[in-house]
């Protein structure tokens, strides 16, 4: 037995390998249910369901955090096409958030709310790009190891956030900003209309069409694609690359940095070190998952943050432990992941005898 | 090919966008149902929901989680009745979940993490049919919202009785020969140097002293309400530094774990550790909030308003010790600690008296506490008089911040 790399396979036949793979993966999901539980796995995935949709406002949910978690893994994708290692998505983010939330606190009601807003875009884009743009400098200067640069970021971003959380502390020793400006409001991203949420995932929205654009069409995104490809290669045809890796880190960080204003402006109006939630990290999965298309990622965001709420819901309607749903979670993406090996392999088998045709 | 399926995938999803926010008059219409349903006056049509910070595996969030499970077992509630959210986090999530139990027809809410309470205000605001209760947090009495209230217990009273079981263990000790008077020293792991864990280690400390006259406390930090490693190593450090019981107000198992394997009585909290830590484990302070929750519901049903900041106590069996573990506790705990619980409910003694704790070398006859939670978070309110310390009096949440002398902070975390 062998594996052997396939040609570029026909598209309705990848999609339906992919396909087999979820309904594999759900298989093996209800068999595992069945088994730990003893509860009903159709109803167990009706539950999920109705975590995610079962009402409007788990609708709205459901798309605000598609849009966050998307919003991240476009920040990571022009790094990642580049085969630039940024695992620094989570400290970014912080970082953009943090500089967000103190901007409430320090210009809150002394600046008109427009111009506050306008100042918090600023200095969230600038935070989230300087926490990019170091590693990348070290990496172009002086070639350090940019997994390891960008992974310690993430840590030195978290302690700050712990030590202006304790700065501005709402109660001596409790170690909780509170809601920024929860009576004026100022530097809160307005809603439209009843949406809470609804500027959020419209902004998402623009950047992932820019994004697309961006890396498709334009000239930036073609030398991104060739320094993924080979540094060499890209050298040779008179790219600088090291120009590129610093302007397209600094690209990155200031996409997280946008995603930390969001999650402070305009959802949690607050900040702590759980903010980012992790989704530096699973940004990397969508990102990967969909092979560094900015749409596909719409469909890959929204699986994993569908599992998630599903997962949540679960929990609560069956009294089942969060470690069963991450159990399942787990499942579905270790399926759909090996799936794209047999998408890009095949297995032969080789017989002792020859075969007679 | 491939690209065909990309702008065809987009394109469906940007119409999906499209369907949700064309459907505008959905979520505004569904809001208006259920904040004008909840007015529920019969138990049978009663839903209650909880928010929980963790889930079992805490043992603070696991005393909430049993509390909530007896009272509707008091009240007659099935498990359709209530509604348990358990690991959600100290933001927008905290309020997106209240907002998704008010859609699901509770009429109640209740919250157990101090960093909830902005969040359970916000959606207060927005539902004022809705009566949600925030354990520990501090805001209710300022705030002012009819339909927001706090609650907490005066646990500084049970831990002071655990104090108790505390000195009697270290004077058995003294009397075996294990060390002397002098070196009887406790050891306290808490999470943050803030008012709820200082009034607790200093409420014990005086209990522990009150029978055990030499004892002295060293008191460290983990910087966390809930990480087991930091916990074990804080219970270790202390051991190592020649502490002979520890106790601690974090809420892993990480410190119990830590003293049974060393061998080193622990005076534990939240609840009994016994199953895990047989040979050490002495008697648990905790809160149980089963009263409360009992209270708050049948309050919300028959329509009467909830206290704004309620103080369980003894008295109303919110503070309570878990059964007393014979093996590791000395002789006479049970009896001592029931003549001192038997005085505190009669006003005879009080925890704060201050004849029995002294600052920099004198006593207190003064002190301002920040107890109204006002912008300026300033020292606001007298809280001695008539010869002690008024702790949860004025408000539920402790306030208690006085370093006394006889304990030793190693180390400060504000967070």
């Amino acid at each position: 037995m062998h594996i052997v790399k396939r040609d570029q396979m026909a598209w309705y036949k990848s999609w339906l390998i992919r396909a087999a793979a979820i309904v594999a993966a759900l298989i093996v999901c209800a068999l595992v249910t069945v088994l730990l539980t003893h509860k009903d796995p159709i109803k167990v995935y009706a539950t999920m369901f109705s975590g995610a949709f079962g009402t409007p406002r788990r609708i709205w949910n459901l798309l605000q955090n598609i849009a966050m978690l998307l919003c991240v893994s476009l920040a990571v994708t022009p790094a990642f096409k580049m085969k630039f290692w940024n695992i620094g998505a989570e400290g970014q983010v912080l970082v953009g958030g943090l500089a967000t939330a103190a901007c409430m606190i320090l210009f809150g009601g002394k600046i008109p709310n427009a111009l506050l807003i306008l100042v918090l875009v600023v200095a969230s884009i600038l935070a989230g790009a300087i926490w990019a743009v170091i590693p990348a400098l070290f990496k172009a200067k002086w070639n350090t190891n940019e997994t390891l640069f960008t992974l310690m970021m993430n840590y030195v971003g978290i302690q700050l956030v712990s030590y202006f959380s304790m700065y501005w502390e709402a109660q001596k020793g409790s170690g909780q900003i509170g809601i920024i400006n929860q009576s004026t409001r100022a530097g809160w991203l307005p809603r439209i209309g009843e949406y809470e949420y609804l500027l959020n995932i419209l902004i998402v929205a623009v950047i992932t069409v820019l994004m697309y654009i961006y890396l498709k069409y334009s000239k930036h995104g073609y030398e991104i694609s060739v320094v993924g490809e080979s540094q060499n290669t890209a050298r040779y045809i008179g790219v600088n690359v090291k120009k590129v890796i610093i302007r397209t880190m600094i690209l990155s960080g200031a996409v997280c940095g946008i995603a930390g204003f969001l999650l402070v402006s305009g959802t949690n109006h607050t900040i702590n070190t759980t903010t980012a939630d992790g989704r530096g990290f699973t940004a990397i999965m969508v990102s990967w998952l969909a092979k560094f298309n900015p749409l596909f990622m719409v469909l890959t965001s929204f699986l994993l943050v569908f599992l998630q709420k599903g997962a949540n819901e679960i929990a609560t309607v069956f009294g089942l432990n969060k470690s069963f749903s991450d159990i399942l979670t787990g499942i579905i993406l270790f399926f759909i992941i090996g799936c794209e090996f047999f998408i890009n392999y095949r297995i032969v088998f080789r017989h002792s005898h020859k075969e007679v045709k | 090919m491939k690209k065909v399926i990309a702008v065809l995938l987009a394109v469906a999803m940007l119409l999906a966008l499209a369907a949700c926010t064309g459907g505008k008059k959905e979520p505004a219409n569904t809001d208006e149902q259920t904040t004008a349903a909840p007015e529920a006056n019969d138990l049978a049509d009663l839903k209650v929901g909880f928010i929980f910070l963790h889930d079992e595996n805490s043992t603070y969030d696991l005393n909430f989680i049993n509390a909530a499970k007896a009272a509707a077992a008091e009240l007659g509630l099935s498990d359709e009745q209530i509604i348990l959210k358990t690991n959600v986090p100290e933001g927008q999530e905290c309020q997106d979940t209240a907002e998704d139990l008010v859609d699901a027809g509770c009429s109640i809410i209740f919250a157990d993490s101090f960093g909830h309470e902005d969040f359970m205000i916000e959606s207060a605001k927005a539902h004022p049919d809705v009566q949600y209760c925030h354990a520990t947090g501090t805001k209710a009495h300022t705030e002012g919202h009819a339909n927001y209230h706090n609650a907490f217990a005066a646990i500084y009273e049970g831990r002071y009785l655990a104090g108790i079981a505390a000195g009697m263990k270290l004077n058995e000790m003294i009397e075996a020969g294990q060390f002397t008077a002098e070196e009887a020293k406790i050891g306290y792991v808490g999470a943050y140097t803030y008012a709820e864990v200082m009034s607790g280690y200093t409420s014990f400390f005086l209990g522990a002293r009150s029978v055990c006259p030499t004892a002295t406390m060293e008191v460290t930090f983990t910087g966390s309400w809930y990480d087991e490693t930091a916990e074990k190593e804080a219970a270790n450090k202390l051991i190592a530094d020649n502490c002979k019981l520890i106790s601690q107000h974090a809420d892993s198992m990480g410190a119990p774990t830590a003293c049974e394997l060393a061998g080193v009585p622990d005076v534990s909290y939240n609840g009994s550790t016994v199953d895990q830590c047989p040979n050490t484990f002495i008697v648990s302070s905790r809160i149980d909030w089963t009263p409360y929750f009992v209270y708050a519901i049948k309050a919300a049903v028959a329509g009467e308003a909830i206290d704004t900041d309620w103080t369980g106590t003894i008295a109303t069996g919110s503070v309570v010790l878990t059964d007393i573990n014979e093996k590791a506790a000395a002789a006479g705990t049970a009896e001592a600690i029931a003549e001192a619980k038997a005085k505190l409910e009669a006003g005879e003694l009080h925890v704060y008296d201050i004849t029995t704790f002294t600052k920099d070398g004198a006593q207190l006859d003064s002190y301002l506490a920040d107890v109204d939670t006002d912008a300026d978070f300033t020292p606001d309110t007298e809280v001695i008089k008539d010869g002690y310390f008024h702790e949860s009096e004025m408000r539920s949440a402790p306030y208690f911040d006085i370093e006394i002398d006889g304990i030793t902070l190693l180390d400060r975390n504000y967070g």
